[in-house]
């Protein structure tokens, strides 16, 4: 059986006419309508611009006229994404009423494809945590298993996709916030190299790491994704654009790539999933891919390094939050610094509060030097080390998380255990790289394992072909249909 | 006992770019309130800044203006403070890597006021108090400034008020910046310390925040001269501290002491990168710098045969200084046009900021062709001032105004004769003249002037007349 691709799939339904469009997104709305109260993905439905777009949609194939790759199917935003009259709230009471009045370059992009949306996704607020618990909306479940959490930060994104309530989701990866969720749901989440897609209009959280990109059902709909939004856009100064297209490459043939692997990912990682990637890493051998042994000593700065650096950019980026010109505002206060002190006070979560504070410790005079300073050195030693380890292979292999999904309430018991667990995730941001977490197979719960595909900088599309080739080999021993949402 | 002033200028100076620096929206003054905004410059979540490369071309010319160092690879940085009129709780602005770095400006006295720094950021709004309530007007916000940061050199007010006007005046120049005042394009930090005469150790200082006019900065130094002194007298000690001015009390007063200065927490700004400026880019800039005002003035002085006065007031104003030159091209005589310009036509222009704006009717061209005719003694100068005041009523070219009969002049021998008839008219002023009594011939050089209608030479006219009556 050949795995396909889901987006081709509906885009051929709509193309034969086997299904209109507005029949097919009211299937979603209604699934929606339905689960959503119990996985909490979304937090906001679109139900109008949905149907909306779907007429258009429905009166262009009437017309006979060829559909563009997005269009009509129906997929999810991520709610850190700005969308014009549309509430963006980033699952934060102090956003809460918030109605941009711009759009988000991606969604500016996938729009003009008519892309149908059906809604905000649930997150961590402010895209801070690995649950997706500390969203003021309350936590997203795994579709999986609803007792335990969609992970995070995207966790609504992965839980639309899993749950069958979006097509695809996008999400945005600032420490593991779309890799981590979709290892946790069995699905593609495909961090691209830092500056591929636009940054304008995700609200920030750490905007040297946040980056946007796919959460979806399989590789080849994830890289279908990724060549829609990956543009140049001249209103964000870190964009480069990608350079190829990747679905086009998918079927290149890896017979003798390098694969490698650093013992240094694998420490701490339990032993189920450490198995799950030996099996993937045969898997690879039959393909005849060369399996590697790299070394990577600095990743264990990667944690620390992420930390300093995401809250202290994040501290600056919030800081906007006052209650003077949008958002929420405090009720009793007695002169401007007061109204602002007790908005954000009330507004923001503790885990965000938690962040701020910790990014303004580290950019304070007197300690900038031990920390910030000392994080920017590590950095770049970690970009460094990186690229040293890219001439000795093409991709790497290592695992997403260092667990399958926890279980709900375990992550507000101790933060800095919780901080732990970003462990494998973190050093790609810190060097801009891409990695694509896939399917690798199951606890003994039945919950997804995942492992990533980590490449060189703006090599996108090898690393997609290596985890498409993959794919292809295990064929859909990694996937498993949830018996949530729309069946097509 | 006697004390010396130390000061040091940090100076804004908003630059006259058409657009804002991080995105398009206008730069231009004024305004309904929140009508020069987007998305960008009120810092609404997800918006990113652009850096506007005029800006920095802008700033790289100002640093080569004031004998800077232009840095070939620069950065942003956040400065992160709370304030309602600074929407994104940070200042985009640079740090520890300005664009330009180690320059100076040369005072009349030949003293060098030495520039430690020149970097460039972002305006922040405005608060409008109104109706008790407190609003904000974010239409400055974003507007590109730079902030030109002295050395401690200056030891008087005048060195301060020189130091500002020759900056005020090179920014002018070199067409950076309207640098209005009045408009708050110019706004001042400055920091002050006094110490005794002779001391070598600076004294503890004290800022004084926001100065927005040059009169207001003299007022606020002396005050806090004075204030400094008096402490120091009474044996107390300064405390580091950051003023305001006060201009209805002319005081100043405390803002707020060191233990509750600011953290900006300045760090990169990770949404910008990294700003290059090439060998060749920066050449380019300094081979775009028209003359500057100090050039200029020794040129007028030197080359021209100007009086220091005359120059001085000429480069005063970039337009004057423009049109003046147009005006004497092909002169020999420079003063002549000078003239002209610094009497007859600064009459007309009663403010600083008309002379500034020096809009006057005529193109200096037409001023060229009357001072022409004057140096070439084809009218007089009594005549041509008359035929000015004409030119500069209507904006219409001297030959508007000027027969070619008129420029024929008077002949020698029609003189001679006009001046005989002139001193038989007026008998007892000529008496009056051999009594010894000069003012007499007035009398009889005006009947000549009369009878030719201004167009004698009245210098060729007296001499004659005088060796006639002593005859």
């Amino acid at each position: 059986m050949k795995l396909l691709s889901r987006i081709k799939y509906i885009n051929n339904l709509l193309e034969t006419g086997e299904v209109s469009c507005v029949e097919l997104t009211k299937k979603y709305l209604d699934s929606i309508e339905k689960e959503n109260k119990i996985l909490n993905a979304y937090v906001k439905i679109t139900q109008e611009t949905a149907l909306k777009t779907a007429k258009k949609v429905d009166e262009k194939i009437s017309k006979g006229e060829k559909l563009l790759p997005l269009e009509g199917i129906p997929m999810s935003l991520k709610d850190n994404m700005s969308t014009k009259d549309i509430e963006t709230t980033c699952c934060s009471n102090i956003l809460k009423g918030y109605v941009p009045i711009y759009n988000a370059t991606v969604w500016d992009i996938i729009k003009n494809q008519n892309a149908v949306l059906l809604g905000k996704t649930n997150m961590d607020e402010f895209a801070m945590g690995s649950s997706c618990e500390t969203s003021c909306f309350g936590g997203a479940l795994n579709p999986h298993d609803i007792k335990h959490v969609a992970g995070g930060s995207s966790g609504g994104a992965a839980s639309s996709v899993a749950g069958n309530l979006a097509v695809y989701g996008l999400g945005s990866d600032t420490g593991g916030s779309i890799r981590q969720p979709a290892s946790f749901c069995g699905l593609v989440g495909f961090k691209p190299t830092y500056g591929a897609v636009s940054r304008y209009g995700l609200i920030a959280y750490a905007s040297s790491l946040d980056q946007i990109g796919p959460i979806a059902s399989c590789v080849e709909d994830a890289a279908i994704i990724y060549d829609a939004i990956s543009d140049y856009d001249s209103k964000d100064s870190t964009s480069r654009g990608s350079r190829t297209k990747t679905a086009n490459s998918l079927n290149k043939c890896i017979k003798g790539i390098k694969i490698g692997i650093a013992k240094e990912y694998f420490e701490g990682i339990r032993d189920d999933i450490k198995s799950s990637i030996q099996e993937a890493v045969k898997v690879y051998e039959d393909l005849g891919a060369e399996i590697v042994h790299v070394d990577l000593p600095q990743i264990k700065y990667a944690l620390p390094v992420y930390y300093i650096i995401a809250c202290a950019e994040a501290s600056s980026n919030l800081g906007r939050y006052d209650g003077i010109r949008y958002g929420y505002r405090t009720s009793f206060y007695s002169d401007v610094d007061d109204m602002i002190c007790k908005t954000r006070s009330e507004g923001f979560g503790k885990e965000v509060q938690r962040r701020i504070m910790l990014g303004t410790y580290v950019l304070s005079a007197g300690y900038y030097d031990a920390y910030y300073k000392k994080a920017q050195k590590l950095r770049g030693s970690i970009v460094k080390a990186f690229k040293n380890v890219f001439d000795s292979c093409d991709v790497m292999l290592a695992p997403t998380v260092p667990t399958t999904a926890f279980e709900l309430n375990f992550t507000s018991k101790d933060p800095i255990e919780t901080y732990m667990t970003d462990i494998c995730t973190v050093p790609v941001n810190i060097a801009g790289l891409p990695a694509v977490s896939i399917p690798c197979g199951f606890d003994d719960k039945g919950l997804p394992i995942g492992m990533q595909l980590i490449g060189n900088s703006f090599e996108d599309a090898v690393i997609l072909n290596a985890a498409y080739q993959y794919e292809h080999q295990v064929k859909n021993k990694i996937y498993k249909q949830t018996d949530i949402g729309v069946r097509i | 006992m006697s004390w010396e002033l130390v000061a040091g200028l940090e100076t804004h100076i908003e630059l006259s770019t058409k657009t804002k620096i991080f995105c398009q929206c206008t730069t231009e003054f004024g305004g309904e309130p929140n009508t020069h905004c987007c998305p960008v410059c009120i810092g609404l979540p997800g918006t990113l800044p652009k850096l506007n490369r005029a800006v920095v071309e802008y700033a790289v010319k100002a640093g080569l203006a004031t004998n800077c160092r232009i840095r070939n690879i620069s950065k942003m940085d956040r400065k992160n403070y709370v304030y309602p009129d600074l929407p994104k709780a940070y200042q985009i602005s640079q740090y520890d890597k300005p664009l330009c770095e180690h320059g100076f400006i040369t005072l009349s006295s030949e003293k060098n006021i030495n520039i430690t720094r020149i970097h460039i950021e972002e305006d922040a709004g405005k608060l409008i108090h109104e109706r008790g309530d407190t609003y904000v007007d974010y239409n400055r916000g974003g507007v590109p400034l730079v902030e030109i940061v002295s050395e401690p050199d200056i030891r008087s007010i005048d060195e301060a008020m020189e130091y500002i006007e020759k900056l005020r005046l090179i920014m002018k120049y070199i067409g950076v910046s309207d640098v209005k005042m009045q408009e708050g394009s110019l706004r001042c930090d400055v920091n002050i310390s006094v110490r005794k005469n002779g001391e070598d150790a600076y004294g503890t200082r004290t800022e004084i925040k926001n100065v927005n006019s040059l009169n207001f900065i003299a007022k606020a130094m002396e005050y806090e001269f004075n204030r400094q002194v008096d402490i120091l007298e009474s044996g107390e000690k300064i405390e580091q501290e950051t003023r305001r001015y006060n201009s209805e009390l002319n005081i100043t007063e405390i803002m707020r002491g060191k233990e509750d200065a600011d953290d900006y927490r300045y760090f990169r700004d990770p949404d910008l990168v990294t700003i290059y400026l090439s060998d060749e880019e920066i050449k380019k800039f300094k081979d775009d710098l028209p003359e500057l005002p100090g050039k200029k003035y020794s040129r007028f002085v030197n080359e021209y045969g100007l009086p220091e006065a005359d120059a001085s007031l000429l480069i005063k104003y970039k337009n004057v200084a423009e049109y003046f030159e147009k005006a004497c091209k092909n002169i020999k005589n420079k003063k002549t046009a000078a003239n002209y310009i610094l009497v007859q036509i600064f009459r007309r222009l009663a403010t600083d900021s008309e002379k500034e704006e020096f809009n006057i009717s005529i193109p200096p061209e037409y001023l060229n062709e009357l001072v022409v005719l004057v140096e070439e003694k084809k009218i007089n100068s009594s005549m041509a001032r008359n035929v000015l005041e004409k030119m500069l009523d209507t904006g219409k070219p001297v030959k508007e105004f000027i027969t070619d009969e008129d420029m024929k002049g008077i002949d020698e021998e029609t003189l001679r004769k006009l001046c005989g008839k002139a001193v038989k008219a007026n008998k007892s002023a000529a008496a009056q003249y051999l009594a010894g009594k000069e003012k007499a011939l007035g009398a009889i050089i005006g009947y000549i002037m009369r009878e030719t209608k201004g167009k004698a030479d009245a210098a060729l006219a007296t001499e004659i007349v005088k060796k006639l009556i002593r005859q």
